[in-house]
């Protein structure tokens, strides 16, 4: 059944740029203006943008739903119309049930109040009763792992304290709709570990997640089901590995426009992955790969090797290699010279969406002339027997039935040529 | 007709906002908490400066009286001092509340970008934060009247109900001012100038009898009429006058419903436009 906690139907939202009067010559008529024209949110004004513009999308009761984009392409507007702090220009947003976020979770500290005072501030500000507050004072302090500074004024923490702390405090409101907003950047890692754990206790519990991020790989785990925005408007709605992928091939095609290549000297102008027949993004596992890598020279370059990285959905290498490594030795460029090298690859990966990093690296210095992150990205279906990342193509050479006597004299000498002496 | 309808809607509308008020109590409570803890944070005095501030305010009045009589050349009487000192108290939470409240929503601008909350808080919580302050003034004005010598009597009981309008009246103010200076800044400005002259407009140090035929101009200032009925009520022990009781208690209840739907229609262009 469809159980729609957050409906948002065509959603347009206008903003201005630069000062919103510029002086008391221009208010006027802006006054007049708005009294005479009564309908307004249709045109655009010479200032005016459209920062969100005919955005629509359902997310169903339980479900984690993720957004994505770059910056500017309209994620944190579309956060703060859901929670009410800024209404549509046009359109209609419906919420089912209460709605929290963790945006900005540490925004309603005072600096002059105690870790302890501000958790109560703090709390109330998320919507919790002073009750609710008490009873899961301890939980809260706890979580942060904060119990010695839990009486010092927060304008004494660290930025990495004051950040746990907001986080603790908003982790502990029980929402209907949770709103998440690139909250867990802050702290170390194991912090980071535990606020995922409990993002994900929150969506066990039934809860509804928006979780906005430009950490993929933390939405990939998260959400079934995501949103591609670009500059206010809707790309792609669906499941997060399709949407996840279209984004890293609009990528590609943003870093062909001539515009990101023109100041430097030496860069990459294509990657390219195929297969034994030509061209194409999806694979069979076990087949043969090839990804071509081409440069262009404006001045010499000496010392170069070309790497290519394969790395799989949530980013993890799971492969590179290099020119030097292969046995080319350096290769050298002059002005105005071309290079194009092909590596062939024995495709021995899982099914899943895979992404190709290349780069042109010079060894003396350790650093990289030109890099091109998720130039291309390619699909990998079959080899069923193995999960992870990588096939070992495993055959099952024994699989007897038997007493347990035997089994122990086979574990002895097996367990001899394991060891490493 | 039709502005019956109007009126209607915008008394149900009130009532709405009155009620989601009521529904984040425990947040307003905090917030005024917040205001009283922080004001008195990291000074030695602390809280005591709750209790001097008052003292000084009713002795300067004390000076301003001791020197119109010098000037008059009339003996100088108990009478005048006490009703300085109680008049002296409500004005001192007036400007103070309307002062903090205008500053109110642009003091919180994190809160108000970043965080949806029911923003008419703020400006309730600055009054109702300086409510504190002048509940200890209150209490410090009391004891002074006891050791003047002032007695009971039953028109004691017209004093919660003036300060209840004098509420009413501040917390409409410091709404419409707390939103308008939010959009310009100017307001600020605006306000700080007419509370630093409108000491002489309010009979607080004189009465609005000094005037003669002219008093009712003085009178038109709805904290007027307030200020001099608690010293009716309270030192002369008389019942205040009626008609401008009732004027200031209708000024004041129409500016505060007034204010909550202005409150209410800028309400969504408050976090775009600070």
């Amino acid at each position: 059944m469809a159980d729609n906690v957050l409906n948002v139907q065509h959603v347009f939202k206008k903003f201005r740029r630069g000062e919103l009067y510029d002086s008391l010559r221009e208010l006027v008529p802006a006054i007049a203006r708005r009294l005479l024209r009564r309908e307004q949110g249709k045109d655009l004004d010479q200032r005016e943008f459209w920062a969100l513009r005919d955005v629509s999308f359902q997310v169903e009761r339980g479900e984690a739903f993720g957004i994505i984009g770059g910056n500017g392409a309209g994620k944190s507007t579309i956060l703060k119309l859901l929670t009410g702090i800024m209404r549509p220009t046009k359109g209609s947003i419906r919420v089912a049930g209460r709605i929290s976020a963790l945006i900005e979770v540490s925004a309603g500290f005072h600096q002059d109040l105690t870790g302890r005072e501000n958790i109560y501030l703090n709390g109330a500000i998320l919507g919790m009763t002073r009750e609710q507050i008490h009873k899961r004072f301890d939980e809260i302090v706890d979580f942060s792992g904060l119990e010695e500074f839990i009486d010092t004024p927060v304008k004494r923490y660290s930025s990495g304290m004051f950040a746990r702390l907001g986080f603790s405090v908003a982790a502990h409101v029980d929402p209907d709709v949770l709103l998440v907003d690139e909250v867990l950047s802050v702290g170390d890692y194991l912090f980071q570990r535990k606020c995922l754990e409990r993002m994900h206790a929150v969506i066990r519990s039934g809860a509804t997640v928006v979780f906005v991020s430009h950490n993929l790989r933390e939405v990939a785990n998260l959400c079934q089901r995501s949103l591609l925005l670009e500059r206010g408007q809707v790309q792609l709605v669906g499941p997060t590995e399709e949407v996840i992928g279209d984004y890293y091939r609009r990528g590609q095609q943003q870093r062909l426009s001539p515009a990101n290549s023109v100041d430097r000297g030496l860069w990459i102008t294509q990657v390219k992955v195929h297969g034994k027949n030509g061209p194409g993004v999806e694979f069979q596992s076990g087949d043969k790969l090839y990804i071509t890598v081409e440069a262009n020279a404006w001045n010499r370059y000496e010392d170069m090797s070309v790497v290519i990285a394969v790395v799989d959905k949530n980013q993890y290498l799971v492969f590179d290699t290099c020119t030097q490594r292969l046995g080319t030795g350096a290769i050298t460029l002059d002005r105005d010279q071309t290079l194009r090298c092909t590596f062939e690859l024995d495709l021995n990966l899982t099914e899943g969406t895979f992404h190709v990093h290349a780069y042109l690296h010079r060894y003396v210095t350790d650093r990289a002339y030109d890099s091109w992150l998720s130039a291309a990205t390619f699909f990998v279906t079959g080899a069923p027997e193995a999960r992870g990342v990588v096939t070992l193509h495993p055959r099952l050479t024994e699989c007897n039935v038997g007493k347990t006597s035997r089994l122990e004299t086979l574990r002895q000498p097996l367990a001899r040529e394991g060891s490493y002496d | 007709m039709f502005a019956c309808v109007l009126i209607e809607e915008g008394v149900s509308l009130v009532f709405q906002t009155l009620q989601e008020l009521f529904d984040r109590r425990d947040l307003l409570y905090m917030i005024t908490w917040r205001e009283i803890r922080v004001k008195y944070k990291q000074s030695v005095m602390g809280m005591l400066w709750a209790i001097l501030m008052p003292c000084i305010i009713v002795s300067a009045g004390l000076v301003v009286r001791y020197a119109f009589a010098m000037v008059a050349g009339k003996p100088f009487a108990i009478a005048d001092l006490t009703s300085v000192a109680v008049k002296a108290a409500p004005w001192a939470f007036f400007v103070s509340a309307l002062r903090f409240g205008t500053n109110s929503l642009i003091s919180n601008v994190n809160l108000v970008t970043k965080i949806y909350l029911p923003r008419l808080i703020f400006p309730l919580a600055a009054v109702f934060s300086q409510m504190f302050d002048f509940l200890v003034a209150t209490a410090v004005v009391s004891l002074f009247l006891v050791a003047a010598g002032t007695v009971w009597s039953v028109q004691l009981l017209w004093v919660p109900f003036l300060i209840l309008t004098l509420i009413i009246l501040v917390s409409a103010l410091a709404i419409v001012f707390s939103a308008a200076s939010l959009f310009f800044r100017d307001v600020k400005f605006i306000v700080e100038v007419l509370l630093t002259f409108a000491i002489f407009f309010t009979p607080v140090f004189y009465e609005s009898s000094l005037f003669g035929a002219w008093a009712p101009v003085l009178l038109s200032n709805p904290v007027s009429p307030l200020l001099e009925g608690l010293s009716t009520a309270v030192i002369l022990h008389q019942c205040p006058p009626l008609f401008w009781l009732s004027y200031s208690f209708a000024v004041s209840v129409c500016l505060f419903i007034l204010a909550i739907l202005m409150f209410r229609k800028l309400d969504p262009y408050f976090a775009e436009s600070i």
